[in-house]
């Protein structure tokens, strides 16, 4: 049994900057994080694998910087890291990273145990992109079935019992046959904190393998910028009109003030 | 000359702060108020593998004996969140657990590293009496030859962790009356009769830290336990210190970092006479001068770590590293209540609390003067 957890190296400010001439992040000075919703996915998988027999691998594909989160999984306990960085992965929308990180776990697969089945762990969504898009479009790309926004996961031998959010009040259980891909949700656990032990280790005793377009056969027309279908036109800032409005007096005329401001701006 | 850190020492950085800052700023007012350790966040620190910091993997350490930088890291990040955990952790590990690793028998790291590496049980490092404070060589608690074991009698003070300690490092005087030095360190489980402890005592800073009085009658220790050559215990107890002050000027440094962040944090907040009074001059260069004295104590403390791993002789650079960390922290938190106003007299603001630990830093593992006479008697001896 393998469980892939897929992670993603991520501004670690809640206020992104971004370059007005070229769209793009500015990266410089901000510090980079292990998106906080894959240590979610990685506390999941580790649980696993503390239950039952798995192998947990976690994979990124990112800049050579990218080992960073890698080495974290590592000292918070997974097996073995994967990094996927090559220039030509660079420019990726959630189309051609799906179709890299597809490849990278075929390719993992087939150097295995050919029998062994597989669960793919992905966080919900990533803080910085917030598209929430990689996680369905992977299994598509694997063929596999996919279970978003779980919240709560049972696994024996060849199949998965999952909850799944629905609405915000509903929820849904759901059964399928491994392999298969979840996305989880923030606040389902409490990730560990990497002990100094588990540092130590994931720096002296472990390697992070790397993968490239070459030694993946990637096909060039669906990796990097060549691969995205999205074209981002335009980041802005949604601009904030500073209107604000105090209403005062007792508990019931501010609430009457209140209805009245709403259905004149038709919101009631 | 490099100065930048390994990937490692970033990532222990950045671990430890983030667990600092869940686990131990959220119950550092009441650690002080309560003149004790928090107990949940004793069992994280315990996970954490904190305890065994600097000993090797092979005893169940966390394997930063050959890397007193990240050491220090570790002990700076501890200490920005609360001082308290930072001379306990400093204590624990610099002049009991590694002076163990350091200078034991393999038969005494088998005995007594495992416990201390996990944590369950503290220890302690005992030579200040009542009579022998800085004038180390006045120690008079007795260890006496009786068959197979010694017999110790006397009394210690200010033990840091001495209340809860398990395991302690006792520097006893083995010599004729009159001699000096003639001293003996023993290892000490604290379930051994005859040992009991005294007073706990009420501290103005570090007050989650333990300090107790220990009290020996008649204990009997083996003569296994000798830590190092019989006699030769100054020697070892002024080699153990130069390697605890390392990590005594990485908390200090801790401390001071705080006490800058804080004060930049409320420049930029608190305004006065319409703006914020980072604007002034006067609050501009207090800042200045803060960083410069913390950033200070950072290069004379991680040289000293780096000197040590580099096998040299270290004892001048961790005095002054001491030296330099301690009056450092002190300043910064002077600066910090300052910049701060009346809040920063207030106990709604961690500041007071810097500024009554950063005077302990001034005091304890030698005084600054102590630490005056230790780096000019080397310039004197050995040449500058
Ligand atoms: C919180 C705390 C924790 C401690 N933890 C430990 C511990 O774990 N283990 C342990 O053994 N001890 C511990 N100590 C003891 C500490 O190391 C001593 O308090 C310190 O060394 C000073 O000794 P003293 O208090 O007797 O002061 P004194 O030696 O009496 O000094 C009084 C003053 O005289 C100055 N002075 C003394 N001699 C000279 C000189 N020759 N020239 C110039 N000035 C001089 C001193 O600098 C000081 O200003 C701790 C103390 C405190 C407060």
């Amino acid at each position: 049994m393998k469980i892939f957890v897929c992670t993603k190296q991520v501004p670690g400010i809640s206020e992104v900057k971004i370059d007005p001439k070229t769209n793009t992040l500015i990266r410089e000075g901000v510090e980079s994080i292990l998106n906080p919703n894959d240590r979610n996915a990685l506390e999941m998988a580790l649980v696993l694998k503390e239950e039952q027999k798995a192998e947990v691998i976690a994979l990124t594909m990112g800049p050579p910087q990218a080992e960073e989160i890698l080495r974290e999984a590592l000292a918070m306990g997974v097996d073995k890291v994967v990094l996927l960085s090559d220039r030509a992965f660079a420019g990726a929308d959630t189309l051609a990273t799906s179709y890299t990180l597809a490849l990278a776990i075929k390719k993992i697969l087939k150097e295995s145990d050919s029998e062994e089945n597989y669960l793919i762990i992905c966080g919900s969504q990533a803080v910085d992109g917030d598209t929430g898009q990689v996680p369905p479009e992977l299994a598509e790309e694997l063929g596999i079935p996919q279970i978003t926004y779980v919240q709560k996961l049972e696994l024996s031998e060849d199949k998965i019992v999952v909850e799944r959010k629905f609405r915000a009040t509903e929820i849904v259980v759901i059964e399928t046959k491994l392999p298969a891909l979840i996305s989880v949700l923030t606040d389902i656990n409490k990730p560990r904190f990497p002990t100094m032990m588990g540092i130590m280790k994931a720096y002296e005793n472990s390697n992070v393998i790397y993968f490239d377009s070459k030694n993946l056969n990637a096909d060039i027309s669906k990796i990097g910028l060549n691969g995205s279908m999205t074209e981002v036109k335009k980041i802005f800032f949604p601009e904030r009109n500073g209107k604000r409005i105090i209403l005062e007096g007792s508990p019931e005329e501010v609430v009457k003030k209140l209805c009245h401001h709403l259905q004149e701006d038709k919101i009631l | 000359m490099d100065f930048s850190l390994t990937e490692k020492q970033k990532m222990l950085r950045k671990i430890t702060r983030k667990f600092a800052e869940e686990y131990l700023v959220p119950v550092a007012k009441e650690s002080d108020e309560k003149q004790e350790l928090n107990k949940t966040a004793f069992k994280k620190m315990q996970e954490m593998n904190y305890f065994g910091a600097c000993l090797p993997v092979k005893y169940g350490g966390a394997g930063l004996e050959n890397d007193t930088i990240g050491f220090c890291i570790v002990i700076e990040e501890i200490s920005r969140a609360d001082a308290g955990w930072g001379i306990t952790i400093a204590v624990h590990n610099g002049v009991a657990a590694y002076p163990i690793y350091k200078y034991g028998t393999e038969e005494q790291k088998q005995t007594f590293l495992e416990d201390l590496a996990n944590g369950n049980k503290v220890g302690s490092f005992c030579l200040t009496e009542p009579n022998a404070g800085s004038d180390a060589a006045g120690v008079q608690l007795t260890a006496v030859k009786d068959g197979d074991e010694y017999i110790l009698n006397g009394t210690k003070i200010f033990s840091t962790s001495g209340g809860i300690a398990g395991t302690l490092l006792v520097v006893a005087k083995t010599g004729d009356k009159d001699s000096r030095r003639e001293m003996t360190v023993f290892i000490v489980d604290s379930k051994t009769p005859g040992y009991s402890v005294g007073v706990k005592e009420d501290k103005l800073g570090v007050r989650a830290s333990n300090t107790s009085e220990l009290v020996f009658e008649d204990v009997r220790v083996p003569q296994e336990n000798i830590l190092g050559q019989y006699g030769d215990g100054f020697k070892m107890a002024m080699r153990i210190l130069d390697f605890g002050r390392i990590g005594i000027a990485a908390q200090c440094l801790g401390l001071g970092q705080a006490a800058l962040e804080a004060s930049v944090k409320y420049s930029n907040e608190r305004v006065q006479f319409g703006k914020p009074i980072g604007r002034f001059q006067g609050i501009q260069w207090k800042l200045a001068d803060m960083a410069c004295a913390v950033e200070s104590a950072r290069l004379f403390t991680y040289k000293a770590a780096f000197i040590h791993d580099k096998g040299e002789d270290f004892g001048t650079a961790s005095s002054m590293a001491k030296l330099v960390a301690s009056e450092a922290a002190m300043q910064a938190a002077h600066d910090a209540v300052q910049i701060h106003g009346g809040y920063g007299l207030m106990k709604a603001y961690p500041v007071e609390r810097y500024f009554r630990d950063a005077k302990m830093g001034e005091i304890y593992e030698g005084t600054s003067e102590v630490q005056r006479m230790v780096i000019a008697g080397n310039l004197l001896r050995k040449g500058v």
